[in-house]
């Protein structure tokens, strides 16, 4: 019995998925390497998402102080909110929120540029002039993704709890040290090293998805639009596929 | 004027030049679409091959083939004495940077500025290459194309025509021996397709090129062919000089002439 079309689609994608990252493996480990490219793309990548990243990581900090604050008033435990916020901050929101961010911005414009290259032929012109287009555009970029996403995470945790240190201050008067304090002393190795090394491997699916989508798509403009979305809400939901992987993983290992 | 003389010597560089291209039984298919069956052809050093055929016919098939940018299902495509078809990706790159190839698009990398996308392919295969001589020969490729105070735009600031000159300037920048036309007027006014048919058969004798157009603008054709090869049903049906086919009588190589 033929499999329904859909599902036969999803493992041929798959599949294809697979064959590219690796691809990205066995072009990424031979020379030469495109370090000036690769710079130029954790400067696109990394740096210019900053503005965007440290933005969303203050705002959610600052609210979810705001809203958890009540209800931890409700049992007397208000002292606990900056370890709370902290633990929550740096397990799962920061990571999250900021993979997420990341994969809307970076993961679409990556299919987006690869797309419309591919559709005005700008990598075929990059590969007859005898340039390894794969090296250039796709290594650089998953390895620039890969890298620059766990310092915006870092950076928009502790921007964050910045956030929410001031949230705590809206009611009451709590000093910056105290804050952070009690957030450090509630916070373990088993919180953070697994919380920023599975950003590595959201920021590799990101930057292989994006890329994935805009190198291969077709139909013309139509299909850019479709590599951008497509790219976006895959590695999307490849984010929180990994992030629940990541967290049987710390379970097995006792470090939750 | 140039058309003349350039079929004037037209007998001499192909008795003179030795074949840089040859291209045995070449077929190529699309599921059932069997684009190219046995396909034969010989560019000679020197000598500008026109390959005409209508639209879909696999002219573009054909030249992508040629650079390695699609495999054959059969045949040979010797090219600087090695079969294309056969090589690994490092070697066919060596191949590649003699070989200029002008896109139907132009394929200008849009997100760098002229003077960039000249720089691109020298910066890749010239790496001792000083700044200084960068300059110079970015500069020489645009006034070989009378574009040198575009140098600083970017590729969505220019017309049509300005965009092509500088995607054939792109493509001399490595002096290449051999250049891949696909469709070069197309979609350019006849007076812009002229002009660029023109400068095509004077980069051609300043740099002694070889040249193999795609094309189906008799006005390109007939500008620019030492030699024409009539592509239909995937095989290379007539060939000749613009003046012999022209007064050929076979019906289906006599409408790209009326």
């Amino acid at each position: 019995m033929a499999l329904p079309l859909k599902t036969r689609f999803f493992f041929s994608e798959t599949g294809d998925i697979a064959r590219f990252t690796g691809r990205f493996f066995s072009h990424g480990i031979k020379p030469r390497y495109e370090i000036t490219e690769f710079f130029r793309q954790c400067f696109i990548i990394g740096y210019k998402s900053l503005p965007l990243v440290s933005l969303t990581g203050f705002i959610i900090g600052l609210v979810l102080t705001m809203q958890l604050r009540p209800a931890l008033m409700d049992y007397g435990v208000e002292s606990q909110l900056p370890g709370m916020v902290g633990i929550a901050i740096v397990r799962e929101i920061g990571p999250m929120l900021t993979a997420l961010i990341f994969a809307g911005k970076i993961g679409s414009s990556i299919g987006a540029e690869l797309g419309s290259m591919k559709v005005t032929e700008q990598i075929d012109a990059m590969e007859v002039s005898g340039t390894n287009p794969f090296k250039y555009l796709v290594v650089t970029r998953v390895v620039a993704a890969t890298l620059m996403l766990p310092v915006l995470v870092v950076i928009s945790d502790c921007i964050a709890l910045y956030g929410s240190y001031l949230g705590v201050n809206i009611h009451s008067v709590t000093s910056f040290h105290l804050f952070f304090d009690q957030v450090f002393h509630r916070l373990a190795f088993g919180d953070v090293i697994p919380s920023i090394s599975k950003t590595f491997f959201f920021g590799f699916a990101i930057g292989v998805i994006g890329c994935y989508k805009g190198y291969t798509s077709s139909k013309g403009t139509e299909g850019v639009g479709s590599a951008a979305n497509a790219a976006v809400v895959v590695s999307s939901v490849l984010v929180f596929i990994i992030d629940l992987i990541a967290v049987q993983i710390t379970d097995i290992l006792g470090l939750n | 004027m140039i058309a003349e003389e350039n079929i004037s010597n037209k007998t001499i560089q192909q008795e003179l030049g030795k074949p840089v291209i040859t291209i045995s039984n070449l077929c190529k298919s699309f599921v059932t679409n069997h684009v190219l069956k046995d396909f034969n052809l010989s560019l000679h050093k020197g000598e500008n091959v026109v390959v005409l055929g209508r639209s879909g016919s696999g002219k573009s098939v054909l030249i992508k083939c040629i650079i390695g940018l699609l495999n054959p299902d059969k045949g040979t495509i010797e090219m600087f004495g090695k079969n294309i078809p056969e090589l690994d990706h490092e070697e066919l790159d060596r191949i590649r940077v003699k070989v200029g190839f002008l896109f139907q698009s132009n394929a200008l990398y849009d997100s760098m500025t002229v003077k960039e996308n000249l720089e691109f392919p020298l910066r890749r295969h010239w790496f001792e290459t000083t700044q200084q001589k960068v300059d110079e020969m970015v500069m020489e490729a645009l006034e070989n194309v009378g574009l040198t105070h575009t140098i600083n735009m970017m590729p969505e600031e220019l017309s049509g025509g300005m965009r092509k000159r500088i995607a054939l300037a792109r493509t001399l920048i490595l002096k290449p021996e051999i250049i891949l036309y696909d469709e070069p007027t197309t979609g350019l006014d006849p007076i812009t397709g002229k002009e660029i048919s023109e400068l095509m058969v004077e980069v051609q004798k300043k740099y002694q090129t070889s040249s193999l157009i795609i094309s189906h603008d008799m006005n390109c054709v007939r500008l620019t062919a030492d030699k024409i090869v009539v592509l239909i049903d995937g095989k290379c049906y007539a060939q000749g000089t613009f003046v012999e086919l022209k007064k050929t009588q076979d019906p289906r190589v006599k409408q790209f002439f009326e």
